[in-house]
């Protein structure tokens, strides 16, 4: 796209074509904002009232109060510190594996189209499903992997195990993800380079860390960008493996529980409005400070 | 009240349509038209096998006045909760009849999601209604819903393993060491994971302690040290020799499972265990007996469930709705829930009713069934419920719910006086609907 603004006069017939974009995209656009737009400005609104389901004679503005009592709530901060830690290390994680995968998938020579299939079958597996094989197969009694453990041990009662099994289920089900979105980024990188580095004497782990990489960076970018806003808003996973017990709950699942079990709208959307501006706060840093929305490199 | 506009014929029909295209008829019922000009009385329940027969003798008895159509909510309490407020949030008129779990009628009632009954009608609804129950389905005074079951824990346990039920928990206690000497199963199963059912026993660990969670307008937190004595006996028993290692993480089913399974020689649960217990084929189902539930320093007070039917406000036909209602929760229909069932009437009569319902067996005889056949424990669980603990009655019990079982879990790790306090300033920013539920 070229970013030079025309100073010259507008014709008659460029004009007309431009209002009939105008018109083209409208509904495209007012829709967007009818169901995108006007919830989030519906839940802005609502953040800033006392609104109670169960009293509905006393809804009113209470300012920043409800501000006030979720980011003075000791389970408003775990829930956080919770997400982050879960988000900061399935998506470290899942790098790595995913790295992996992606040059496996890249060398391979025979049987590519299978093995991509194979190892995209996690991620095609819908979430709760998965989870709930997590949850029994960690459950005493019913379950292959809790029977690996020392007798009388259930890993989702306790908190720390509980929360590396979420960690678990969330890695073995993105991982395909990241892999994929690499693989892509991987298949940019000219093999030309690859030849040249090597001529001047660059070993494998060289030509991978000085070469690879950093052509990859866009690629990584915005894989590393995707899984953790898609992280952070990590529900299903611990949903159905612990439904919060134990201190696991993360914002999403606090919010849940706040808005539809405990029915108070405020309270809820106060919450969903923070979790909209950490979101757009992760957004923001990759997006100004790395640069991950121009692949080119150029800001 | 608020009145919700009504669509013309025309515009529901194209709206039918619309949805059915959709696919999301089936949740809609405000679709199905009453169009011979009888009235359509949408009952919502949770999953009750046979219910569906009460429900045809009621619409048989109405004689075309009003036709019940039954609709199944989802198993799990939160699930039945959860599609009833949303729909009740967003005003809709297709729900008349609604089945409520005992604690949500005041939440629902302080919402204006129902109707308080008409004097005449109440009268009927609670003739003869048994006082826990009845309490459930009052707020502020005034009725809101009609009882139609109750169900009260007892303890379960193996008489071939212990041959005298204990009495307090610190009993049970002593029966699991000794058990444990013997190497034989000494785990005793309760509802400790971190939901609705470690409140359940948290309630009736207090109230058998002498004290209460809430004063008796539900507005204001007591607990004291009744609470602390409940506290000190929860966290003993969880570390005992009696208490499974998957004590944090166990709701009723898994309980009765442990017990069923051989692991477990007794539970605190609902008489549903004892029907699963009898078809489960275990070598010991013949020993398996009930008690009182246990108690602190002597007998104790079993947590009291069950369900009400209310009358939405939304309703287009509260007339026929409460009638229908009449109807769903008389002697008749108890009876009928009971045999059929397993659910414990709220009509005390019930209890010792000669009469029988005719129930077909898997193989296809039938026979007459009464309550002295079908609940043996019937005794036992009529004198429970009159001296049960009813759970609070706020508008907020969600609320009181959620953070005290969050803070009760695990139960091993309760400190009682800590604890206490903890559960008083939390529960009390619970009643102002202030604080963030975990």
């Amino acid at each position: 796209m070229t970013a030079t603004k025309e100073a010259a006069p507008i014709s008659d017939a460029k004009a007309a074509e431009r209002r009939l974009g105008w018109l083209l995209c409208a509904p495209a656009a007012i829709v967007m904002l009818a169901v995108a737009g006007w919830p989030i400005l519906l839940s802005i609104i609502t953040s800033f009232q006392r609104s109670d389901l169960r009293f509905p004679d006393d809804k009113g503005f209470v300012g920043f109060a409800n501000y006030a009592t979720v980011l003075t709530s000791e389970h408003w901060w775990t829930a956080f510190g919770v997400t982050m830690l879960i988000m900061v290390v399935s998506v470290a994680v899942e790098l790595v594996l995913g790295m992996g995968l992606a040059v496996v998938m890249h060398r391979t020579l025979v049987a590519k189209g299978l093995l991509r299939t194979t190892v995209l079958i996690p991620y095609g597996i819908v979430t709760v499903v998965a989870a709930y094989g997590w949850q029994y197969a960690w459950t005493p009694d019913t379950g292959w992997l809790a029977g690996l453990l020392p007798e009388g041990s259930a890993p989702l009662t306790e908190r720390w195990p509980a929360l590396l099994i979420i960690i678990g289920a969330e890695i073995w089900k993105t991982t395909p993800f990241m892999a994929l979105l690499l693989l892509a980024g991987l298949s940019v990188v000219p093999d030309e380079l690859h030849r040249a580095a090597s001529m001047d004497g660059a070993g494998r782990w060289q030509r991978f860390v000085k070469v690879t990489l950093p052509l990859m960076k866009p690629a990584i970018l915005v894989a590393l960008l995707f899984r953790m806003l898609d992280a952070f808003r990590i529900y299903d996973n611990i949903y159905v493996l612990t439904n919060g017990a134990q201190d696991t709950a993360s914002v999403s699942i606090t919010t849940y529980h706040n808005l539809v079990s405990g029915l108070n709208l405020g309270i809820g959307s106060t919450m969903s409005v923070l979790i909209f501006v950490t979101v757009a706060i992760i957004a923001f840093i990759f997006v100004k400070g790395l640069g991950t929305s121009t692949p080119e490199g150029g800001r | 009240m608020t009145k919700t506009p009504h669509i013309g014929t025309k515009g529901r029909t194209l709206c039918c349509a619309a949805l059915a295209i959709a696919g999301v008829v089936p949740l809609l019922s405000g679709c199905s038209s009453g169009d011979d000009g009888g009235v359509t009385i949408n009952l919502y329940n949770a999953p009750q096998q046979n219910l569906q027969q009460i429900v045809d003798r009621c619409n048989k008895e109405a004689d075309g006045a009003y036709d019940i159509k039954l609709h199944t909510l989802p198993r799990g309490a939160d699930g039945q909760r959860e599609q009833m407020v949303r729909r009740l949030a967003a005003e809709d008129s297709g729900m008349d009849v609604l089945g409520l779990d005992v604690t949500w009628t005041a939440e629902l009632a302080s919402a204006k999601w129902i109707r308080p009954w008409p004097k005449d009608k109440a009268a009927e609804a609670t003739e003869g209604v048994l006082e826990g129950p009845l309490q459930t389905a009052m707020y502020e005074d005034e009725l809101y819903a009609a009882p139609y079951n109750s169900n009260v824990q007892l303890l379960w346990y193996r008489s071939d393993l212990v041959p005298e039920a204990p009495t307090t928990w610190s009993e049970l206690i002593d029966v699991a060491e000794k058990l444990k000497s013997e190497d034989k199963p000494h785990y005793f199963e309760v509802t400790g994971a971190q939901y609705e059912g470690l409140v359940v026993w948290f309630n009736s660990m207090v109230e058998s302690a002498g004290g209460k969670l809430l004063n008796e307008d539900g507005d204001k937190v007591e607990l004291g040290p009744e609470a602390v004595k409940a506290l000190e006996t929860m966290r003993d028993f969880a570390k005992s020799a009696a208490a499974n290692p998957s004590l944090p993480n166990t709701q009723e089913d898994p309980a009765r499972l442990a017990v069923e399974s051989g692991a477990s020689f007794g539970e605190a649960n609902w008489p549903f265990v004892y029907p699963a217990m009898q078809g489960s084929g275990a070598k010991f189902a013949k020993d398996f007996k009930w008690a009182p539930y246990p108690g602190i320093d002597g007998p104790g007070k079993s947590p009291l469930g069950g369900a009400n039917f209310a009358v939405s406000s939304y309703s287009e036909h509260p007339d026929e709705a409460f009638d229908a209602t009449l109807c769903l929760r008389d002697p008749q229909s108890q009876l009928t829930a009971a045999v059929k069932d397993g659910l414990p009437p709220t009509i005390e009569s019930v209890y010792d009713s000669t009469d029988t319902v005719e129930v077909t067996d898997p193989e296809g005889k039938t026979s007459q069934v009464g309550m002295a056949d079908a609940y043996p424990m019937r005794d036992a669980i009529k004198d429970a419920i009159k001296n049960a603990a009813v759970r609070p009655v706020t508008p907020v019990y969600q609320n009181v719910s959620t953070v005290t079982s969050k803070i009760l879990s695990p139960p091993g790790s309760i400190d009682p006086e800590t604890t206490e306090q903890r559960l008083r300033e939390q529960i009390a920013d619970a009643l102002e609907s202030k604080g963030v539920l975990p």
